[in-house]
């Protein structure tokens, strides 16, 4: 009788899986593999699929409100509204460093928070910010009021004609 | 035989009702008296569920109170105390942003206790942050981290982490202008890699930033969502992690063989209040198993006589008088110092200026220069760092003893004053005469993320302790050297925030000098 424990495992005669360690691998791969999706799901859970609040659309009121050269504030929308000659434009008044809320200055605009600061086209001068302020898209509402769609940023120097 | 009367069944019963509460006593208590032989004192530890996790005995150089200082221990009972008190808060607390305010300002002010519970809470907490520095800092120098303890230090690291995680997201929940703006900023930095797939153009495609923020904020802006998740993490998520990772670490120290020690020197038994025994006789020859828990003869290893003692009592002594001392200073400050509480939290106006708690002040100086580097890759950078300790120093020496092997003590001097003076330097370059975007307006952002002061300071200091390495032949004075100088370099970014910048994250010599508007 051939000792079977003479028999060495060589690359062209891999020794038999056993029926029994086949299966003992596949219960345990489907343990882990159903733990893995389990946990991907618990994971993918507080990942927010319709981020909440409410649209940042706002009317601003009639273009005849805002003079050729003027500008005004708007603190809690946090943007800026500009008019010149050429037409209405509105400016982001969030840092885009870290999300503070922008003050006019001298030069155009700063930001309290960590002194980033910024042309008066928004454009970065000087601090940590990464980039410019966003120009925001500017529209007109049916009733004739114009409309700063705050979450929507066009290209800078981008002006409403009205 | 016969059966015992109904009579006699009955007396049974009333006798038992009679000594009911004497046996009651006697299966809670179940020595009933202080302990008065070694046996008695070993059964006391190891009978207990919440006294086991010591090891019976304990060796007299993890009892001297200048190898630990307790600090592992005041950051336990700190966070024993954070437990209690934050259950205390809860009662009260609205995590709604309609409410949290006012449930904050009812605790403060209507409910009975309410405002010293509330200090209570505040101070604990900083305690346990100061406390976990510093033990990092202990186990550090006396090399305690080495092997086998390499995976304790880890865990360790994990604590580390957790802590100032509680930290950030106790900060919002008062949701006063401080917590808002706080916030704020602590989720724009967690938004920060945007700033890199920006410069190179592929947020569209790839946004980590977007998603780390999202996920922590449960929105785009800082409102009700993000109070519901930072309440969930900050009352049982992160506390759980914690506890989890806390029982780990204790239970690692006994698996590692207690707290790290020098070999005893052969013969000797090192002297313990004068009453120290000399508990286990050389060169025994017999008995394995629990009797060497106790007086006896020990298992015969090449070792020479070990110089323990029990730890009923000496160490449940030394214990109970640093949890109490640390409960103490807790009681104290919260007696006298008052948390504070801002106005309610407004989205419009930014708080000027807008200061993290102490302990990130460092790194919001940091993020003043940019966001992605100082936010997020240098403390990534140094906390991997603080992790490859044990495994880049693996030669033994030195363990438990402060500043153990040969020339640590001058490395760490040398070390502070060059961390202190690159700093200092640093921070003084940048006060007076600006950053890149000052020198070169039109600089591309990736120069602005990549070097900021706080990369030239790794750059500095991995450089000293390369110099080190070189120089003195020695992985652990390189070590010593690295270790110390960021914590010079964390320690002068911290102050320098906390006193030296104002509104507009201006610098000013004092708060006093700050304007008034």
């Amino acid at each position: 009788m051939p000792d079977m424990s003479e028999q060495r495992p060589s690359r062209l005669e891999p020794p038999r899986i056993q029926r029994r360690s086949f299966l003992s691998l596949a219960a345990l791969s489907s343990f882990f593999g159903a733990v893995s999706v389990a946990l991907a799901g618990v994971l993918r859970l507080p990942k927010p699929a319709v981020l909440p609040g409410p649209v940042r659309r706002f009317k601003i009121g009639f273009p005849d409100q805002f003079a050729v050269g003027s500008e005004a504030r708007f603190e809690q929308e946090t943007f800026f509204v500009f008019r010149d000659a050429q037409g209405i434009y509105a400016i982001s008044g969030v840092c885009t460093h870290l999300g503070c809320s922008v003050a006019r200055s001298a030069q155009g605009f700063a930001c309290p928070c960590h002194g980033s600061r910024f042309g008066a086209t928004g454009s970065i001068v000087g601090g940590p910010a990464p980039r410019g302020l966003p120009w925001l898209e500017v529209g007109r509402a049916a009733d004739g009021q114009l409309v700063v769609y705050a979450d929507n940023e066009v290209a800078a120097g981008t002006r409403f004609r009205v | 035989m016969a059966e015992p009367s109904q009579a006699a069944a009955t007396r049974e019963f009333v006798e038992n009702l009679r000594h009911l509460p004497r046996t009651v006593k006697d299966a809670w208590f179940r020595l009933g008296r202080v302990p008065e032989s070694e046996r008695e004192e070993s059964q006391a530890t190891f009978h207990n569920l919440f006294l086991h996790i010591h090891s019976v005995r304990i060796h007299v150089r993890s009892l001297a109170p200048a190898l630990t200082l307790g600090l592992g221990l005041i950051a336990t009972a700190s966070f024993v105390l954070l437990c209690i008190t934050g259950v205390l808060l809860m009662v009260y607390y609205k995590p709604s942003t309609a409410l949290a305010y006012d449930s904050i300002k009812d605790l403060h002010y209507v409910v009975f206790t309410g405002r010293f519970i509330r200090n209570l809470h505040r101070w604990s907490a900083h305690v346990m942050v100061i406390a976990v520095f510093l033990h990092m800092a202990r186990v550090f120098y006396t090399a305690s981290y080495k092997r086998p303890r390499e995976f304790n230090w880890l865990v360790g690291l994990g604590l580390l982490v957790l802590t100032l995680g509680l930290s950030f997201t106790g900060y919002l929940l008062p949701y006063d202008q401080l917590a808002y703006w706080a916030t704020m900023i602590g989720s724009n930095i967690a938004n920060s890699p945007r700033e890199l797939t920006d410069a190179i153009g592929i947020t569209k495609w790839f946004d980590p930033g977007g998603f780390q923020r999202r996920l922590l904020l449960g929105a785009n802006y800082v409102g009700e969502d993000a109070l519901i998740r930072f309440y969930v993490l900050h009352v049982f998520v992160l506390p759980v992690l914690l506890v989890t990772l806390l029982s780990v670490h204790f239970w690692r120290i006994r698996k590692d063989g207690g707290l790290a020690k020098p070999e005893d020197a052969p013969g000797g038994a090192a002297e313990w209040g004068g009453t120290m025994k000399r508990v286990f006789e050389p060169l025994a020859t017999k008995t394995y198993g629990l009797m060497a828990l106790v007086k006896g003869r020990r298992p015969p290893v090449n070792r020479g006589p070990e110089n323990t003692v029990m730890s009923w009592p000496h160490l449940f002594w030394a214990e109970l008088a640093v949890f109490m001392a640390s409960t103490a200073l807790c009681l104290i400050l919260s007696f006298y110092l008052d948390a504070p509480l801002k106005e309610l939290a407004n989205p419009a106006v930014p708080e000027n200026p807008a200061k993290a708690p102490w302990y990130f002040l460092g790194l919001q100086e940091l993020v003043s220069y940019s966001a992605f580097m100082g936010g997020l890759l240098i403390p990534l950078i140094t906390w991997i760092g603080l992790a490859m300790i044990p495994f880049l120093d693996r030669r033994g020496g030195g363990e438990g003893v402060w500043f153990g092997t040969p020339g640590e003590r001058r490395m760490a001097w040398q070390s502070l004053l060059f961390g202190l003076a690159a700093a200092v330097g640093l921070l003084a370059l940048t006060v007076n005469f600006g950053w890149l975007r000052s020198w070169f307006p039109k600089i591309h952002q990736l120069w602005i993320i990549a070097i900021n002061p706080g990369s030239i300071l790794v750059l500095l200091y991995a450089g000293w302790s390369l110099g080190v390495l070189r120089r003195r032949n020695s992985v652990r004075l390189a070590a010593v050297a690295l270790f110390t100088c960021f914590l010079a370099g964390f320690t002068v970014l911290t102050y320098f925030a906390t006193v030296h910048r104002g509104p507009n994250w201006q610098f000013y010599w004092w708060p006093s000098h700050w304007p008034v508007h």
